[in-house]
């Protein structure tokens, strides 16, 4: 069982060790990462199987015994975002094996995008504050040579401010883990469970702002308003397939970060809510206003992305609030959400890099005619971008029922009505691209008719446009899972008790044998 | 000793806010790592300072004594110190490729070479 909880990070972690002693550009380099994602893929099904049957699973790594040791945990939460990034790992590096240059391929492009699936796995299964931040910073320093990998001067500048932020970003996580455990003497989730309640009955102040600085460390990875500036240039700058892992999962692991904290070590915090609420309305009506602006189909879905977190936020900060009946209504939201966004997200920012291949541009002016040069990459987007705004039978009509059935039952109106108003602005802005891109005539006729695209560029988008029509259509499974999730996160005790911790030395000193096994 | 490691570490975050609000990317990336400076100096005060007690556990005793310093801070800060010294050796690299691009020292280069660039 304990194997079950360490693959999902062993396995990238072999498999890019191996691609950076194998040849960079041959086909066994090509097949050790498309297998090595499978296995990976595979690995968290199978973790996510387990935890649904037998229930939560931790493992302490070198066999300390939790809180001195290492503890990973596996919940049906983290359990689904791990097959979430094993899925999108999938797809995106079968995609990059087409679309990627050799150059960039040259200089590892495969093994250290197995670093970022490994960093965004080690971050979703750790039990831990400090390993949070350790995990944080392996998935960042891998997406920071992804972004800048090849050198172009857009990536580099991308890169300075998206390693700027993040650096800042950082530092502001560390100071907050190191003065949690100068207050709460603890770093393990499930003992911070207890100890910051305590802390907060006490000095209530003292856990405002220890949540707040974890908001802001939070927020940057999550892109939230006005934390969210290094999207819109991250995103287009590097090859689709990178821009495609960032949106599907980046993210997510701020989003994954502020529930995991505010839902199990956080006391409910009237304050922190009421900000984050105005945040998240913030996040989803500016980010969908700044991309009705965007002339690029890149940035478009760049800006598309941070509204979207807003969605994701709004449910995360009902989650947050003290309401018993809407808290698990909103936790499912956030899950259907993440879910769905990842797929959908990740997907158009693949089809914006067929389109580059097809036309050598992602600028919307230039483009058209892609519906009859292209049809079935023009019926793949069709359905994606449908997803993305919401419409049933596709996935993004449940994430967004879901989001707006939560703020609903929280009674935030206005906070509902910004959701349903932002996505009729995202129909209207991917309209726009299926208009401008795939349905006017071209201003300028082609060279030469586009040549057809290689199965491994057309292979993942059918297969994640496959994924999101199917969990529109059977919704039930995924819902199911997520209310179960739902329980099971805001229970904490099966958490807290699958952690098991040891007896602290105060209150009853363990034995030699038991202090060092 | 507490008030003077506090004193420092605010100066730390003083002069690393500073550089990071101008404009060259050369004191950016000195900024922060200034920054990270004053976060670990703040763990090490957060923790607890103790003088002269090591967390060991004497002979016969199963646990090291009550007023003992506390490791995990230090240890904490080893990890850190390993991380933001990894992290701002690949900001200096990039700042370098930048500059090399730019052929000058500014993190967000004026609009005369960028609308050179469109043209």
């Amino acid at each position: 069982m304990s194997v079950l909880l360490v693959l999902p990070i062993v396995l990238p972690l072999a498999t890019a060790i191996l691609g950076l002693v194998l040849p960079r550009t041959t086909r066994v380099q090509q097949s050790v990462a498309a297998t090595g994602a499978v296995a990976h893929a595979l690995a968290a099904a199978a973790l996510l199987a387990a935890v649904a049957r037998h229930g939560v699973q931790a493992v302490q790594a070198g066999g300390w015994p939790a809180p001195f040791g290492i503890t990973l945990v596996a919940d049906l939460t983290s359990a689904l975002l791990v097959l979430l990034t094993g899925v999108l790992g999938v797809a995106v590096t079968v995609y990059a094996l087409a679309d990627v240059d050799a150059a960039r391929h040259r200089r590892a492009f495969l093994p250290v995008l197995q670093v970022l699936i490994m960093g965004v796995s080690g971050t979703f299964l750790t039990g831990d504050l400090f390993n949070l931040y350790v995990w944080f910073e392996v998935l960042l320093l891998a997406s920071f040579v992804l972004l800048t990998l090849g050198g172009e001067r857009a990536q580099l500048r991308a890169g300075f401010h998206y390693v700027a932020l993040n650096l800042a970003g950082s530092t502001v996580f560390l100071i907050a883990a190191g003065l949690v455990y100068g207050s709460a003497q603890s770093l393990n989730f499930a003992d911070l469970a207890t100890r910051l309640p305590a802390l907060h009955a006490e000095r209530p102040q003292l856990v405002l702002a220890l949540a707040f600085l974890l908001l802001v460390a939070f927020g940057l990875k999550a892109a939230v308003f006005p934390l969210g500036s290094w999207v819109p240039q991250a995103y287009p700058a590097p090859p689709a397939a990178v821009a495609a892992i960032f949106a599907g999962i980046l993210t997510k692991v701020g989003v994954y970060a502020l529930l995991r904290v505010f839902t199990l070590c956080f006391p409910p915090l009237p304050a922190l809510q009421a900000l984050l609420l105005w945040l998240a309305g913030l996040t989803m009506v500016l980010g969908v206003i700044g991309a009705v602006a965007q002339t690029d189909l890149r940035r478009v879905l760049a800006f598309h992305s941070i509204s979207q977190i807003g969605y994701m936020l709004l449910a995360t900060a009902l989650v947050a609030g003290a309401s018993p009946t809407a808290r698990p209504v909103a936790v499912v939201a956030v899950l259907v959400f993440m879910v769905h966004h990842g797929l959908v997200k990740s997907n158009l920012f693949l089809v914006s890099g067929a389109v580059g291949t097809l036309r050598g541009t992602t600028r919307l002016q230039p483009l058209g005619g892609l519906a009859g040069g292209a049809p079935l990459l023009a019926g793949l987007f069709f359905v994606a971008a449908l997803s993305l705004a919401g419409l049933p039978p596709l996935s993004g009509f449940w994430a967004k029922l879901t989001v707006v059935q939560a703020s609903f039952g929280a009674r935030q109106w206005v906070l509902a009505a910004a959701a349903l108003g932002t996505g009729l602005l995202t129909l209207l802005s991917m309209v726009k691209i299926w208009n401008e891109a795939f349905w006017k005539a071209p201003p300028i006729e082609p060279a030469a008719p586009a040549p057809p695209l290689r199965a491994a560029r057309c292979g993942p988008i059918i297969g994640l446009v496959v994924l999101t029509a199917a969990l529109g259509l059977w919704p039930a499974p995924l819902l199911d899972l997520a209310r179960r999730a739902a329980d099971q996160l805001l229970a904490r005790q099966a958490y807290i008790d699958a952690v098991g911790l040891a007896r602290p030395f105060a209150a009853a000193p363990p034995t030699v044998a038991e202090a060092a096994p | 000793m507490i008030a003077i490691l506090a004193i420092t570490a605010g100066g730390l975050f003083a002069v690393g806010a500073y550089l990071l609000l101008t404009r060259s990317a050369v004191r950016l990336v000195l900024g922060l790592a200034l920054l990270s400076h004053a976060a670990l100096l703040s763990i090490f005060v957060a923790g607890g300072l103790v003088r002269a007690k090591p967390p060991l556990i004497p002979d016969g005793a199963i646990a090291p004594p009550p007023d003992a310093a506390d490791a995990v801070p230090q240890a904490l800060m080893l990890t850190a110190i390993v991380i933001s010294f990894a992290i701002t050796a690949f900001a200096a690299v990039l700042v370098q490729q930048l500059v090399r691009d730019a052929g000058r020292d500014e993190s967000d280069p004026p609009t005369a070479r960028d609308a050179e660039d469109r043209a």
